[in-house]
C-alpha cells in the first residue's frame, strides 16, 4: 500500500467549517432532559432526584473510570455519558434503590458503550442496554410503581430508595396504599390494560398524572423538550414521527380488526413511554440509520414491534425491547436503504 | 426537486449556506495589477497535457506572443503575459505543491506591454464550428472558474450528440469570491458575445445565464443587452453552496440531471463559466491570447481587499506586497475556502485556473480532535449528491478503498466540501476521499 496515514496533519479545503461540537449536541440533550427531570421531581419527590443524581454519577464515572484504565484521553466532558446516564435514570421507576441504580449506569455504560469501542461504536442504545439488564437482574424492582403527588414526597424517600445493596428492598405496597390520593393499584396504565382490562384516559395519559417510569409520564413535556431539540437541530425529527407512524398503523389495524379487545392508537402512541422512547432513546444517533429511507423503516419497526410486543408478549416493557431489535438491525436496514445518488444511471437502461 | 420550486427559488437539494464574506470585494471596480519584476509561467495549468515551450533562454517575448504550443487536442498554448526576457526555463514550486518545469521571464521596464496580436481579427460568424473550436484553442482559454478544463474541448461536440442549451454559470458560489460578480457588471459586451460564440460553436438554440440570487444587481445590468429574440435570458437561483457545481446549476434552472460520470453533453447541455465567455468574447474576435485574468485578494490577511486584474504568473509574493498583507500567522490559499488549494510558498505563481487568494487568519481556522462519526446524518443531508459521507468516512478509516468505490460511488464524489463543513466529529472527510480517489487509481494502474 502506497504511504499514507490519515490522521496526516495538513489542512486542505474546506478550510471553513459550521458544526456544532458532539460536546455541544450532547450539552443541548441534557438541557432539553431538564425540564423532565424537573417534571418528575415534582412527581415523585425527592426519590426521583436521587435516582437521577445517583445514576447519571454512575454512568460519568464508569466513563471515566474505563478511560483512566485504558489510557485513553477522557471522553467525560463529550457529555454522552450524562445523557445516557439521564436517559436511563428516566426508565427506572422511581422507587427504585438506589444501588441498583448504580449498577444500571455501570452495565449501560460498560456494556453497552465501551465494549464496542466508546461513543460512535455502540450498536445499541447504551441506555437500554442498561435497562435490558436491570430488567433481568431485577425483575421485581423494575416493575414496583409507586403512586405521583405523594404528600410528603419532598421529605420522605420511598421506602424501596434506600435499600441496602444486595437487601431486598423493602416492600412498598403498603406505603403505596397510604400515599396513594385514591385507589392506587400500583399499576402503570398499561399493566392495566393488559392485565385487567382497563383503558386509561387519554387525556391524563397526555398531561402525565399517572403512576410510571421516571421520566415518562408526561407526553406534552416531552414533546415539547423534544421540539427544541429538533429546532436546534440536534434531533433528527424523522425518527420519532416514524416511530409514531408505525405504532398508529400498527395498532389502529388491531384496532379496526377488534375495537373491544385491542386498545386504541392513542392509547398505544401516549401509554408506556413510547414517546420518551420515540423521542430520546429511539433517535440515539449512534445506533440508528443514517440512510432517508433507512430511517424511516427503522422508525416503523420500531412502532410495529412495540405494539406487537405489548398485545402478544408477556412484557409491558414493549419499546424497549423493540429499540434494541431495531438497533440490531440498523446495518441491515442501512444496506438496503442507500439513497439514489445524483445522476444514477438506471443499469437496466445502460445494459443495452 | 420541484418541491423547491414551489417556494419560488429554483434550487438544488442539500448544500449549506456558509457566510458569504464578499462584501469587502463585490462593490470594488476591478483594478489593474502593475507587473512583477518577474514573472513565473508554468507549463502545465490545465487539465490534459502540458504545453510544450518553444522559447529559449535569453530569448526576447513580447506580451501576447505564443511561448508554449498545445500538446496536442488536450492541451493548450501558453502566451507571454509581459514583454521581457525569457530567463530561464526550470521547475519551480506551484500551488499543487510538487514542482513543475516553468518559463521565467524578467519583465522589460522600458516596453509599453502592448498586447501582440496573434494575427487578423476574426469574425467567428464567418467561421465553421470546427473553425471556432480550433481559434478558441488558439486563445489558450480554460475554464476560469477554477476547474482549468480547456474550454475548446467542452465546445467540440460529438456529431451524435445535439445540445439545446448554453448554460452560462455566473452562480460563483463559493464565499469571498467576488470575481465573476465584477465581470458580470463590467464585462457585459464581451460576455454577451462570448456567448454568443459558444453558441454558434455547440449549436445550440438557446444559452441561460445563471446567477445566485445574492447578485440581483447583475440582472438588472445585463438584461438591455439580452438579444431581443430571446435566445439568451437570465434566471436568477437560489444562493447556496455549490449552486456554482455544473451539475447543481443544470438541477436548479432546468431540472435536468447530468448522469454520472458522464458529460453534459450527454443531456443537451453544454456549461461555461462567465469569466472564461467573457475572456472569450474579448480574445477571439481580437485574434489573441490569455494573457491575465481578474482574481480576488481578500481575507482578514491583508488590508486592500479587492478584485485586480493580475498577468497570469504573477508570484503571491507581489500580490500579498500590493493588497498590503498584515500579520505574520497567515494561511494563504489559491481558490476559495470550500475547494482552494492551499499554498506555503509565496513564490507560488498565480495561473488561468486561480480564481482567488485568500489569506485567513491561523488563530481563526484552527483544527479541533477529530472524533468518531456518531451518524448524526448532517453529512448525507448535506451533500448535494446524495451520496453517504458517514458510510464513506468509517470506511476510508478501514482502508476499504475498493469498497468505497464499488458500493458508496466514491467517484462521484467532486470534493465540495459539504460534509466536512457540518461534521460535528470533525471528521476531515473530504481529505479521506482525495486520498481514497488517489490511492484508488494507483491500483488501477497497477493492475492495468
Ligand atoms: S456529519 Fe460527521 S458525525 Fe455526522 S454522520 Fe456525517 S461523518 Fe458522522
Ligand atoms: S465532498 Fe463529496 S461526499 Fe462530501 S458533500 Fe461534497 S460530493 Fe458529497
Amino acid at each position: 500500500m502506497a504511504k499514507s496515514d490519515l490522521k496526516i496533519d495538513i489542512r486542505t479545503s474546506p478550510y471553513i467549517r459550521k458544526a456544532p461540537t458532539v460536546a455541544q449536541i450532547m450539552r443541548n440533550v441534557v438541557y432539553a432532559l431538564l425540564p423532565l427531570v424537573a417534571y418528575s421531581v415534582y412527581h415523585f419527590g425527592i426519590s426521583a432526584l436521587a435516582l437521577i443524581l445517583v445514576t447519571t454519577f454512575a454512568c460519568m464515572a464508569t466513563e471515566h473510570f474505563f478511560c483512566w484504565m485504558s489510557h485513553k484521553k477522557p471522553t467525560i466532558l463529550d457529555g454522552s455519558a450524562a445523557v445516557t446516564g439521564l436517559l436511563l435514570s428516566m426508565t427506572l421507576p422511581p422507587g427504585f434503590p438506589l444501588w441498583m441504580g448504580v449498577i444500571a449506569g455501570f452495565v449501560a455504560i460498560a456494556m453497552g458503550k465501551t465494549l464496542f469501542g466508546g461513543l460512535g461504536y455502540n450498536l445499541f442504545n447504551p441506555a437500554l442496554v442498561g435497562r435490558a439488564f436491570i430488567q433481568a437482574a431485577f425483575p421485581v424492582s423494575i416493575t414496583t410503581w409507586t403512586p405521583a403527588f405523594a404528600v410528603d414526597r419532598f421529605v420522605e424517600f420511598i421506602p424501596s430508595t434506600l435499600a441496602l445493596p444486595f437487601m431486598k428492598p423493602l416492600p412498598t405496597a403498603d406505603w403505596s396504599a397510604q400515599v396513594a390520593i385514591d385507589g392506587f393499584t400500583g399499576a402503570t396504565p398499561l399493566a392495566l390494560m393488559k392485565f385487567q382490562g382497563i383503558i386509561t384516559d387519554s387525556y391524563d395519559l397526555f398531561i402525565g398524572t399517572v403512576a410510571g417510569s421516571t421520566g415518562e409520564a408526561s407526553t406534552l413535556l416531552i414533546l415539547l423538550c423534544g421540539a427544541y431539540l429538533v429546532y436546534r437541530k440536534m434531533l433528527d425529527w424523522r425518527i420519532p414521527v416514524a416511530v409514531i407512524i408505525g405504532t398508529s398503523l400498527t395498532a389502529e389495524l388491531f384496532y379496526f380488526i377488534d375495537p373491544s379487545k385491542y386498545p386504541s392508537p392513542a392509547f398505544m402512541l401516549l401509554s408506556g413511554g413510547l414517546m420518551f422512547a420515540a423521542v430520546f432513546m429511539a433517535s440515539d444517533m449512534v445506533a440508528s440509520p443514517v440512510t432517508p429511507l433507512g430511517i424511516f423503516v427503522f422508525g416503523c419497526l420500531v412502532g410495529f414491534l412495540t405494539v406487537i410486543i405489548r398485545l402478544f408478549g408477556g412484557l409491558t416493557e414493549a419499546v424497549m425491547y423493540a429499540i434494541l431489535f431495531a438497533n440490531a438491525a440498523t446495518p441491515i436496514i442501512e444496506t438496503y436503504t442507500q439513497p439514489r445518488i445524483y445522476g444514477a444511471r438506471d443499469k437496466v437502461k445502460d445494459k443495452k | 426537486m420541484n418541491l423547491f420550486k414551489l417556494f419560488g427559488k429554483k434550487s438544488f437539494p442539500h448544500g449549506i449556506h456558509p457566510d458569504e464574506y464578499k462584501a469587502e470585494t463585490n462593490a470594488k471596480v476591478t483594478r489593474r495589477l502593475p507587473f512583477a519584476p518577474e514573472m513565473i509561467v508554468p507549463l502545465a495549468q490545465s487539465i490534459g497535457k502540458p504545453a510544450k515551450a518553444i522559447v529559449f533562454r535569453g530569448q526576447h517575448v513580447s506580451r501576447g506572443e505564443v511561448i508554449a504550443e498545445a500538446d496536442g487536442f488536450m492541451s493548450v498554448p501558453i502566451h507571454a503575459p509581459v514583454t521581457g526576457t525569457v530567463k530561464e526555463i526550470d521547475i519551480a514550486a506551484t500551488a499543487k505543491g510538487g514542482k513543475q518545469p516553468a518559463i521565467i521571464i524578467s519583465t522589460s521596464l522600458s516596453s509599453g506591454q502592448r498586447v501582440h496580436d496573434l494575427g487578423e481579427p476574426q469574425d467567428y460568424l464567418a467561421m465553421s464550428r470546427e473553425e471556432i473550436v480550433k481559434a478558441v484553442q488558439n486563445t489558450g482559454i480554460v475554464g476560469l472558474g477554477g476547474a482549468a478544463f480547456p474550454t475548446h474541448v467542452k465546445m467540440a461536440i460529438p456529431p451524435d450528440r445535439s445540445i439545446h442549451t448554453v448554460l452560462v454559470n455566473g452562480c460563483e458560489c463559493e464565499p469571498f469570491l467576488t470575481t465573476d460578480h465584477r465581470v458580470m457588471l463590467e464585462k457585459i459586451d464581451n460576455l454577451i458575445l462570448g456567448i454568443k460564440i459558444a453558441m454558434r460553436c455547440v449549436d445550440a438554440p438557446k444559452a441561460i445565464i445563471g446567477i445566485e440570487d445574492n447578485k440581483l444587481n447583475v440582472l438588472t445590468a445585463i438584461e438591455p443587452y439580452l438579444p431581443d429574440d430571446g435566445s439568451i435570458t437570465i434566471e436568477a437561483v437560489e444562493t447556496k453552496y455549490p449552486q456554482g457545481a455544473e451539475k447543481m446549476l443544470a438541477l436548479s434552472l432546468l431540472g435536468i440531471e447530468i448522469p454520472s460520470a458522464g458529460l453534459p453533453s450527454e443531456v443537451g447541455l453544454a456549461v461555461f463559466n462567465v469569466a472564461t465567455l467573457a475572456e472569450l468574447g474579448a480574445l477571439l474576435p481580437q485574434h489573441r491570447g490569455l494573457v491575465e485574468r481578474i482574481i480576488t485578494i481578500t481575507g482578514d490577511g491583508v488590508k486592500k481587499p479587492g478584485n485586480y486584474l493580475a498577468p497570469i504568473g504573477t508570484p503571491v509574493r507581489f500580490l500579498l506586497e500590493f493588497a498590503e498583507f498584515i500579520g505574520d500567522e497567515a494561511e494563504l490559499i489559491l481558490g476559495g475556502p470550500m475547494m482552494g488549494m492551499p499554498t506555503r510558498s509565496l513564490d507560488v505563481p498565480i495561473t488561468k485556473g486561480t480564481g482567488a487568494l485568500l489569506v485567513l487568519d491561523k488563530r481563526a481556522t484552527k483544527q479541533d480532535d477529530i472524533l468518531p462519526c456518531i451518524k448524526c446524518t448532517q453529512c448525507l443531508q448535506a451533500c448535494p449528491i446524495n451520496l453517504n459521507p458517514s458510510e464513506l468516512g468509517q470506511l476510508a478509516a478501514k482502508r476499504q478503498y475498493d469498497v468505497m468505490e464499488e458500493q458508496y460511488h466514491l467517484n462521484d464524489c467532486f470534493e465540495c466540501g459539504c460534509c466536512s463543513y457540518v461534521c460535528p466529529s470533525n471528521i476531515p472527510l473530504v481529505q479521506y476521499f482525495r486520498i481514497a480517489k488517489t490511492l484508488n487509481r494507483e491500483r488501477h494502474l497497477e493492475n492495468s
